[in-house]
């Protein structure tokens, strides 16, 4: 059975809330258009589509677009060999859906992850608490308007941080250019070896 | 008749003895026992294990006793990316060690923050800790550590360590003047 039939098999049993699925490079996606009930679809997509492995869960931000957060889950079937990525919106309004530790315990870290880089809450997650910052660190790092030097904070006893200086480095990047290749961070014209 | 009497070193009457001022003994037997405290946090980590094993050998100089606890160390070689949520601990390491104790900042991430400057990086550990000694490098090769080892042990050669040593108190300022990053308790 491949990816495709599977996710068709999947999207009609959730013809309502699920979309047709999309295909790039070979990999086939599924968008869902109510959060709340993708517990319920990961539980399916796992016992009758057989996914056993949850690769990852993702959080993107659209910052300035309705609906602001992007979920993504990474399925993968260890039997089949095949990968289904499942997405679904969230607005910034609730900022939160349902958990899928109940499905596959593995998504514990992943939704902390979430958690603490984006503020996207899981309900039911059986230990929501920051994975990667400390306890008490009050920002989301990884939200379009946190600026990429950090903002300062301080945990008293715990910890504290300072905005890391963004000018002043070896290297520049042109931003506007257009392909990688002059992308790349190059050093700074009029240094040395220049 | 003009009799001459020697004073000082007579290697015919005395024999094996050295004399010597008791604070240049004292600084010559700190410089080549320095303990290594190796706060291991990336990948410069790996280029001080190489440092401390057979092929750079540290143990030419004195410091393979690598001790992982702070009570039994005198240097801490600070190696790699300190983050804010590793600052604390890394601090409170450092307050754990014995006096006399240095320290020295390993490659760039240590020294600066490196590359790293972003929010979660601390931009070089001399913010919460007196550094003796920088290393440049990113990693540095363990020669250059080896030449961070050196140097320090050359600071350690000066060191008035007859007048701090009876003194109450770290010998040298835990903060110094210039690095008022205050922490919190």
């Amino acid at each position: 059975m491949t990816a495709r039939e599977l996710a068709l098999q999947l999207q009609e049993r959730f013809a309502d809330i699920l979309g047709p699925p999309s295909e790039f490079r070979g990999e086939i996606s599924l968008e869902l258009s109510d959060p709340e009930r993708i517990a319920e679809v990961c539980q399916v997509a796992r016992d009758v589509g057989e996914f056993d492995l949850l690769l990852d869960i993702t959080g993107v931000d659209n910052f300035d677009r309705s609906p602001r957060w992007l979920i993504v889950y990474h399925l993968y079937s260890l039997r089949h060999q095949h990968m289904l990525r499942l997405k679904t919106c969230v607005p910034e309004e609730r900022s939160e859906l349902p958990t899928v530790t109940g499905v596959w315990p593995a998504a514990d870290w992943h939704e902390r992850e979430v958690y603490d880089m984006m503020g996207i809450r899981f309900r039911g997650h059986p230990d929501l608490r920051r994975i990667l910052m400390w306890e008490g660190y009050p920002y989301y790092p990884l939200r379009k308007d946190f600026p990429l030097g950090g903002l300062p904070s301080e945990v008293p006893g715990v910890a504290f941080t300072e905005v890391a200086p963004l000018e002043g480095g070896p290297f520049v990047t042109a931003s506007g250019a257009p392909d990688a290749i002059h992308r790349e961070p190059r050093a700074k014209p009029g240094g040395p070896g220049d | 008749m003009q009799t001459t009497t020697e004073i000082g070193y007579n290697s015919k009457v005395e024999g094996d003895v050295v004399i010597t001022r008791l604070e240049a003994a004292l600084n010559w037997f700190r410089q080549y026992s320095l303990w290594p405290m190796p706060m291991g946090l990336a990948c410069c980590a790996i280029e001080l294990m190489a440092t401390g094993a057979s092929r750079f050998d540290i143990a030419r100089f004195g410091a393979e006793v690598m001790r992982f606890s702070p009570r039994q160390s005198d240097v801490m070689i600070v190696s790699g990316t300190v983050t804010y949520k590793m600052a604390l601990v890394v601090r409170r390491l450092y307050e754990q060690m014995a006096e006399p104790k240095w320290v020295i900042a390993m490659g760039a991430c240590a020294s600066t923050g490196g590359m790293y400057r972003s929010y979660a990086v601390l931009q070089g550990v001399d913010r919460i800790l007196p550094v003796d000694v920088y290393v440049a490098g990113c990693p540095p090769r363990p020669e250059a550590l080896l030449d961070a080892l050196l140097k320090l042990q050359a600071k350690v050669r000066r060191e008035p360590v007859l007048q701090t040593l009876k003194r109450p108190g770290p010998a040298v300022p835990v903060r110094p003047p210039a690095l008022q990053m205050e922490l919190r308790p």
